[in-house]
């Protein structure tokens, strides 16, 4: 059974990796379609790749969190806002692979060559059709501000639970809570429990750490 | 948060109505020829061609791109007037355009949209851009304000060469017998890496005067004239590349190089089929210039952004209509300006 609160460490990573190059992606694509400068070649130049690199991202992000569960929420949130929770963290999954994939998929339909590396395109994942270049199209540019706007929405929760609520959700995603000590940790019952993962970063898998570890010092709190 | 949104907004231009896009460019174009669903929005009307390029190697010295080397490559083109009304006369301009995909093996592609006219009007977008306010048709006459025309060719004394050409050429009779020219300049590269700045041009091997009609073309000649030719077999091109030298812009397509540059012939673009555009191979192809295969760039000219970004949105657009996806009307301003 999962008694971790916290993240995988490669989970953690990944988060934070992908949510900066995916907020970059949002940016680099509405600049893009919109310029006429010498920015277009360029913006163009990375969003493809990227993209692809979103994609393979987020394969290995799936792998990670089906192997390692995710921590459960506090036990004090209500029902319905768990289920929230977890529907929108599945509905920013299913973007991750939809914007990449229709991006794929609309350059094929278009009978453009998909250019990752300079002379050797991805092949076309569908057959080129103008009418589907024309739906493929849409859906690229309303899911972009349907993930932007998830993406606040999420951002919002995330700094409501970080500093309204002021539980384990944040630290389980950023630098997960140690064991209670001196300094803060005033509400010690909740961070008892989210004090699985040791260091911040990913050298060690969480199993490999005795959870509670007593003899680190507090300082990762809530980033 | 409200930051990120801000800033969003900011990059999507939303926040800057002002600024030139891809689709204030591509609104004027519709402006000034009115709404035809499905259409480009320049160089509407036109009809889709097909063939093969046969490379005799003698470019592959300077552009590892493989359709310099010797042998055969598939092609799909488009021969057009410019404008954005599919139904324009033929006599209407005396430009004349083609447009070619070169499918490379390997999936690598080779996109190259051409004129018939050896400069380009003008060097910049932004002046694009005023020059389709000026040509924007009264809506009393249906026609450009020829004062406003002429204010705008005052204040850019860079579409002089451009002008001096439209003045002497007469509208032809014929697609086979032009010579279209890329305009703007590129790079060749080549297998030791080193780049050489390039303009290209096809030359027709079909003289100017065979079976010329006596006057102008009129409304739909041209179609005629091609399917009469291509009856009695392929019509053939040399692919002609011109190496620049140092001191030769590659930003300014309104100059010319110096007619002494080194010219190689790359090969014979030979074209065997012509079909219509509703239906042809052309219809769903987006001829950006920007569409490259290795051994090939794109240089520092201007032009050459703003097309993949206009010509971008003029396929959405088009595309969009074809599938009949929601929004695809434009807002009523812009199908206000009707057709001729
Ligand atoms: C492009 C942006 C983002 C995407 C696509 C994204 C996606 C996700 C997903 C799918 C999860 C579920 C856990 C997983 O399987 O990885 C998650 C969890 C989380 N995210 Fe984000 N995120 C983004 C940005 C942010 C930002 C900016 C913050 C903070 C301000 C944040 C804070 C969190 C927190 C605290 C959790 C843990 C929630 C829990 O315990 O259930 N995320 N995120
Ligand atoms: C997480 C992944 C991705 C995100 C967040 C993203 C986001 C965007 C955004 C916001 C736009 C502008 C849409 C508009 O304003 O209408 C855009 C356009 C575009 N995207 Fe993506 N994209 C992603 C992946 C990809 C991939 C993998 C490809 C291709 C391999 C791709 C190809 C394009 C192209 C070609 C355009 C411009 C289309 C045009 O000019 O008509 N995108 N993207
Ligand atoms: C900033 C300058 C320019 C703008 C904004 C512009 C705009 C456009 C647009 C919107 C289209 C329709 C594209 C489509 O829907 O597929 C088009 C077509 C075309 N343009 Fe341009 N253009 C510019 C400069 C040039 C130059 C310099 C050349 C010649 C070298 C050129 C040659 C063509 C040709 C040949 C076509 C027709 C392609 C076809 O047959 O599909 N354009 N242009």
């Amino acid at each position: 059974m999962n008694t971790h609160p916290a993240f995988h460490p490669l989970a953690r990573v990944l988060h934070w990796t992908m949510a900066v190059l995916i907020l970059a992606m949002l940016f680099i694509g509405v600049g893009m379609v919109s310029t006429v400068s010498s920015k277009h070649t360029w913006l163009l130049a990375i969003h493809k790749p990227l993209g692809i690199a979103i994609l393979v991202l987020a394969i290995i992000r799936l792998g990670v969190r089906l192997r390692f569960r995710a921590p459960p929420l506090p036990a004090d949130m209500p029902a319905s806002m768990q289920w929230v929770a977890h529907a929108s963290h599945w509905v920013l999954y299913a973007l991750m692979f939809a914007m990449p994939l229709i991006g794929w998929a609309m350059l094929s339909a278009g009978g453009y060559p998909v250019t990752i590396l300079h002379g050797w395109p991805l092949p076309p994942l569908v057959p080129a059709h103008g009418a589907l270049f024309g739906w493929l199209r849409l859906a690229h540019g309303v899911l972009a501000y349907v993930f932007f706007l998830a993406i606040l929405g999420h951002m919002g929760a995330a700094l409501y639970h970080g500093l309204i609520r002021r539980d384990d959700v944040l630290p389980s995603m950023s630098f997960p809570r140690r064991e209670p000590s001196p300094p803060q940790m005033s509400d010690a019952p909740a961070t008892t429990q989210a004090s699985a993962v040791g260091t911040a970063l990913p050298e060690q898998p969480p199993e490999a750490q005795p959870a509670g570890d007593p003899a680190s010092p507090g300082q990762g709190d809530a980033g | 948060m409200l930051a990120l949104g801000v800033a969003f907004s900011y990059t999507a231009g939303w926040l800057a109505p002002s600024r030139l896009s891809a689709q204030r460019i591509v609104d004027a174009l519709q402006q000034n020829a009115g709404w035809h669903p499905g259409y480009r929005r320049n160089h509407a009307k036109g009809v889709c061609v097909s063939g093969y390029f046969e490379s005799n190697g003698a470019a592959a010295a300077y552009s590892v791109a493989r359709v310099f080397a010797q042998g055969r490559t598939p092609v799909i083109g488009r021969l057009a007037i410019p404008g954005g009304n599919p139904a324009a006369p033929d006599d209407s301009s005396p430009v004349r355009s083609l447009a070619l995909r070169f499918d490379l093996p390997g999936g690598e592609q080779w996109r190259t949209g051409m004129n018939n006219m050896p400069v380009f009007v003008v060097a910049t977008p932004q002046a694009f851009y005023e020059q389709l306010l000026a040509a924007r048709p009264d809506p009393a006459t249906h026609k450009p304000d020829p004062a406003r025309l002429a204010a705008f060719f005052a204040a850019h004394p860079e579409t002089g060469p451009f002008l001096a050409w439209a003045k002497t050429t007469r509208p032809s009779a014929s697609f086979a017998t032009q010579s279209y020219y890329g305009l703007d300049a590129f790079y060749f590269i080549d297998a030791a890496g080193r780049k050489h700045p390039v303009r290209w041009r096809v030359a027709p091997e079909t003289a100017d005067h065979t079976d010329a009609p006596a006057g102008p073309p009129s409304k739909d000649d041209l179609t005629d004239d091609l399917d009469r030719r291509l009856a009695q077999g392929p019509l053939r091109w040399h692919l002609l590349v011109t190496l620049g030298a140092p001191e030769d812009p590659t930003n300014d397509a309104t100059r010319v190089w110096p007619a002494e540059r080194p010219t190689i012939d790359a090969g014979t673009l030979v074209i065997e089929h012509a079909q219509d555009q509703a239906s042809g191979p052309c219809r769903d192809v987006n001829y950006d210039p920007t569409v490259l295969p290795h051994g090939i760039a794109i240089s520092d000219d201007p032009l050459l952004a703003a097309r993949a970004s206009a010509y971008a949105d003029s396929y959405r657009r088009r595309t969009g209509e074809e599938a009949h996806v929601p929004g695809s009307a434009p807002a009523a301003d812009a199908t206000k300006a009707s057709q001729p």
